[in-house]
């Protein structure tokens, strides 16, 4: 008998390549870049241009390796970062060649050779890629005597990037981010030689939503942003995982914190949702936790004297619970679309079980009975596993965007998008009224309808455009749908009407962080928790057990919608309200939602910071923002996106734990004391195999173009920055956001004589605003206007909708 | 038991009346320290008045005792308080903590952060052993003048860490 050799020969799997990095064997697949091969072995070679999700460069030289291919060695050593690995190389870096050793020592002195010495003046000092790279494989002292080449010092690329040129190693990380992952290229290489440096882009705004990114990504202290500088060091920072609470993508964040305060935001790297990418937004803004109109006691109103004074918790919660107690049944609950799930669930049990009323909705904007059928019978109950995700989105043919604005509403899909597109393999189409900045830099196709038209649109689809239908037809195809679509009666029917006719999957991309756990906690009037639905006996049945509650207790009719309650409020049919974190000029009719703040008898206002409902409202009961308390965000994909508490010890209280308490003075039990306990109890409810809602069937309408005189459709959805309370006290962020301008064709202007003036004025009934305009290619007849940019607020100025007319006449006159 | 010995221990006492006392007269005459002794801190000035300090925190990152709290500012045109970008906003020492090693002045790029030979650091109130800013500016000599202002003796930074004190000097002289 034979014995084999007792050598570990390593199998080279399919599509692989062996090699040999400073003497270890090693299999790596077939095309793998040599600097990431060492990196899985453990051997770090230095490196400043190179990073793994933008195309390999080769500009700074500093991973040079020696390589020898077939037996010869190359003539010079190679940078590891470009070349990529092949079946017989033997490949030594600094830790065993000399040659190489000393090839990136030389770099590393030619890179020192203009860089100044700012280190205690640099924001990076501390965590700067070129500190630690010169200490490890740099020479201990310079020879270089004369006068380094400068520049003045930093100059501002927008408002909130600053780029020190001095310091830049010019390894072009920054303007590879912004022309490969943004599509916005505001900074370029300019001049050549000793000259070459970083600049702002020529005939382009300095601006993008992802300007944040280049600021992490700069291997040096040459880009820093306002808001931090000088603000800490790494050392003295406390690093916390946290998860965005801006937009429904769920983006992984690093919180880095001093004293209680958070001093700055970074990405973090979830290569399922945001790689390693996160928008200005959730990176910048972040101190509305520190206004001064935060509230921080609960205050009660004086009966006598009718003002708010401060109170005590005690004292606040039983007058609360008093009125809530009287109004038990006629009370509606509005939560705002921010709450996390354990905070979204709490609110759902209260108003079934403390207040005994189906009148709960999360939907603090326009919403229909279309898009809660839709979301009850569609996106309720979704999961990674089994709906539409962000790599599903990179992994589709085509792409369907419907009434949804990637880049404004839920940027990081606008990522994602992007990424798919320009590696050729997803075509990308959207429903939408002009080719916006988005639409072009996902290389994608408009298929412009007038706004409201979006779903008469969607059901021509067939016949008007085939490529779209054929497109969606591929396996893995996705139609991505926004908040917008329930501004247009139809659409959602459409859209599942499509989706079964071509087999695409239909994902819905809400705006709001909170928006998608509510659907699923069911704060909506028709849905209880899991998607059980109110009017199913069983369903109901089922929750009544795991809540502990009498059978038939759960209130059975459904319940009325944000409209509904408002409506029913400001005629007095109900009571009391209570309000979570809802801005009334957001919702469709604000004068009616004043109306009924006022109208109603008691208002019970569980807010951050004084808002438009404090004026109205009875208590007031201070919550923590999402930074002082835990929790799980549930994001568009419906992943679970939890997060722990980062500033500890503020005694602020979570949204669950004050209707907790409250409801234990109206003599009922949520066990929602705590986010864990919240959790807990939602997950005791488990899964439910009742009956599922039906999809809506809403007859899709064409959209009929105003014919009088100086009328046109109106179009709008909001811009990613823009006056959202959240985004307060930012003021380097806000000068980054969109020129506030209003869009229309320039045969429109024609028409409506606006050509030859510089302002429009777009009015209702209600009133008018005036704005600068820009030509844009959107169908005759429609004009287009932010939803709530500077002095442009939508709702609050025209309470008008998307799609609907508005008096168009040249600014400034009547 | 002698007849003396009663008187004996009184011989001790006599003797010492002729050796060099030891006690001091703290604190009516103040004891004059050797000259490098670790004795409380002082932010240093430009011959101007300017800071030195950049808010760097390199002390507070090189003190063993955690005792500093440093917080950088922006300097602008309009409010400078020291040459170049940086300045230190807020600067505090912590002298219930602080451990008098002077690791932290070692640690200070532009020589801010000096000791000076004071020593008188008690007190009965832990709130005011946190020396701020104030009170560890050094002093305003002849011919400086209190922060905010412009920089008086050069355009950029590069020439108070160049030519300071010569530039200082220099305009003195003019003055005169
Ligand atoms: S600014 Fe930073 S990221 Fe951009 S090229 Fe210079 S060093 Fe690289
Ligand atoms: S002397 Fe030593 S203990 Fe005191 S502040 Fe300086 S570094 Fe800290
Ligand atoms: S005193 Fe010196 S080391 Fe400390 S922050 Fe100021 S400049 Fe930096
Ligand atoms: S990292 Fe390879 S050339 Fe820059």
């Amino acid at each position: 008998m034979t014995v084999a050799p007792e050598k570990n020969e390593l199998v080279v799997p399919e599509g692989h390549v062996k090699l040999v990095i400073d003497g270890i064997e090693v299999v790596a697949p077939k095309g793998e870049l040599l600097i990431r091969t060492a990196e899985r072995m453990g051997i770090t070679i230095p490196r400043f241009c190179d990073h793994p999700l933008l195309d390999p460069a080769g500009a700074c030289r500093q991973c040079l390796v020696e390589v020898e291919m077939g037996g010869r060695p190359m003539p010079k050593p190679q940078a590891s970062c470009t070349i990529t690995v092949a079946d017989g190389m033997v490949v030594k870096t600094q830790v065993t060649s000399p040659v190489a050793d000393k090839a990136q020592q030389g770099v590393m002195e030619l890179l020192l050779i203009n860089h100044p010495l700012d280190c205690p003046i640099c924001d990076k000092g501390g965590e700067c890629p070129l500190q630690n790279q010169a200490l490890a494989h740099g020479r201990t002292d310079s020879r270089f005597v004369d006068r380094k080449r400068t520049f003045a010092k930093p100059i501002p690329i927008s408002t909130q990037v600053l780029l020190d040129r001095e310091r830049c190693v010019l390894c072009q990380r920054c303007t590879r981010f912004s022309a490969q992952i943004a599509g916005d290229p505001f900074i370029e290489l300019l001049e050549r030689g000793a000259q070459q440096q970083i600049g702002i882009a020529e005939e382009k705004p300095f601006q993008s939503y992802f300007s944040g990114n280049t600021i992490q990504i700069c291997p040096v202290g040459a880009l820093t942003s306002a808001a931090y500088r000088f603000r800490s060091r790494p050392f003295d920072l406390v690093s916390t995982p946290g998860v965005c609470e801006h937009c429904s993508s769920g983006c992984a964040e690093r919180t880095d914190w001093r004293r209680g305060k958070v001093m700055r935001k970074l990405a973090a790297n979830d290569p399922e949702v945001n790689e390693e990418w996160i928008c200005d937004k959730g990176r910048f803004a972040f101190r509305y936790t520190g206004a001064a109109d935060r509230v921080l006691r609960p205050m009660v109103r004086d009966k006598a004297t009718g003002e708010l004074k401060q109170a005590s918790w005690t004292e606040a919660l039983q007058v609360a619970a008093e009125a809530l107690t009287k109004a038990r049944g006629s009370a509606g609950v509005l939560t705002g679309g921010r709450l996390t799930l354990e905070d979204a669930y709490a609110y759902s049990k209260f108003a079934r079980v403390a207040l005994g009323t189906n009148d709960i909705d999360f939907r603090a904007r326009p919403h229909s009975r279309e898009e809660q059928e839709f979301l009850a019978s569609t996106v309720v109950g979704t999961t990674p596993e089994t709906g539409v995700t962000f790599t599903g989105i990179e992994a589709a043919p085509t792409v369907l965007c419907v009434a949804f604005e990637p880049e404004e509403e839920a940027p990081i899909v606008f990522l994602r998008l992007r990424k798919a597109a320009r590696k050729g393999r997803t075509k990308v189409f959207h429903i939408g009224q002009w080719t916006s900045p988005a639409v072009e830099k996902t290389f994608g196709t408009l298929l412009a309808t007038p706004p409201g038209g979006e779903a008469a649109a969607v059901d021509a689809l067939s016949s008007h455009a085939p490529d779209v239908t054929e497109g969606l037809g591929k396996p893995g195809s996705v139609i991505l749908v926004g908040e917008r679509a329930a501004q247009v009666p139809g659409l959602f029917s459409a859209l599942l009407r499509l989706s079964e006719q071509t087999g695409a999957r239909i994902a819905w991309i809400p705006r709001r962080a909170g928006e998608r756990g509510a659907v699923e906690v069911g704060a909506l009037p028709t849905l209880l928790p899991g998607g059980r639905l109110v009017a199913d006996a069983a369903a109901r049945a089922e929750v009544e057990q795991a809540w502990g509650l009498e059978p038939g207790s759960l209130p059975d009719v459904p319940g009325r919608d944000t409209n509904g309650i408002i409506e029913a409020a400001a005629n007095g049919e109900l009571r009391a309200l209570v309000v979570g974190g809802v801005d009334p000029y957001d919702l469709p009719d604000p004068q009616l939602a004043l109306k009924a703040l006022r109208t109603a008898d008691f208002v019970l206002s569980l807010e951050l910071r004084h808002s438009a409902v404090t004026e109205f409202a009875d208590v007031v009961l201070p919550i923590a923002p999402s930074v002082e308390k835990a929790g799980t965000f549930l994001n568009w994909e419906g992943r679970r996106r939890e997060f722990g508490t980062t500033l500890d010890g503020t005694g602020a209280l979570p949204d669950c734990r004050v209707l907790d308490t409250l409801a234990v003075e109206m003599d009922a039990d949520l066990f929602t004391q705590t986010p864990t306990a919240a959790a807990g109890d939602l997950a005791r409810l488990g899964t439910t195999s009742t009956a599922r809602a039906a999809a809506p069937t809403v007859e899709s309408r064409q959209q009929s173009l105003p014919q009088s005189d100086g009328q046109a459709l109106l179009a709008t959805w909001r811009q990613l920055l823009d006056n959202g309370s959240l985004q307060e006290e930012e003021p380097h962020l806000a000068g980054t956001a969109r020129r506030v301008v209003a869009r229309l064709s320039e045969h429109t202007a024609e028409v409506l004589g606006v050509d030859k003036a510089e302002t429009v004025r777009v009015s209702t009934d209600r009133g008018s605003v005036t704005v600068p305009f820009e030509y844009a290619d959107l169908p005759d007849g429609v004009v287009w206007l932010p939803g709530n940019s500077g002095d442009v607020r939508v709702r609050r100025e025209l309470g008008a909708l998307h799609g609907s007319p508005v008096n168009v006449h040249p600014g400034g006159t009547e | 038991m002698g007849f003396l010995d009663p008187v004996k221990g009184f011989g001790v006492t006599f003797g010492m009346m002729f050796k060099k006392v030891a006690t001091e007269k703290y604190p009516e005459v103040k004891k004059v320290t050797a000259p490098r002794y670790h004795g409380r801190h002082q932010l240093n000035r430009h011959p101007d008045g300017l800071e030195k300090c950049v808010g760097c925190e390199l002390c507070a990152w090189a003190c063993p005792a955690d005792a500093i709290f440093v917080e950088g500012g922006n300097n602008t045109d309009e409010e400078r308080y020291s040459p170049g970008e940086r300045y230190g906003a807020d600067y505090q020492i912590n002298y219930l903590r602080c451990i008098g090693c002077g690791l932290c002045i070692e640690a200070c790029p532009t020589r801010s952060l000096t000791m000076t030979n004071e020593y008188e650091l008690a007190n009965d109130n832990r709130q005011v052993l946190i020396f701020t800013k104030e009170d560890l500016l050094a002093p305003l000599l002849p011919g400086m003048e209190a922060p905010p202002h412009p920089m008086r003796l050069g355009e950029t930074e590069q020439d108070y860490y160049v030519n300071g004190p010569e530039l200082a000097k220099r305009a003195q002289e003019e003055a005169k």
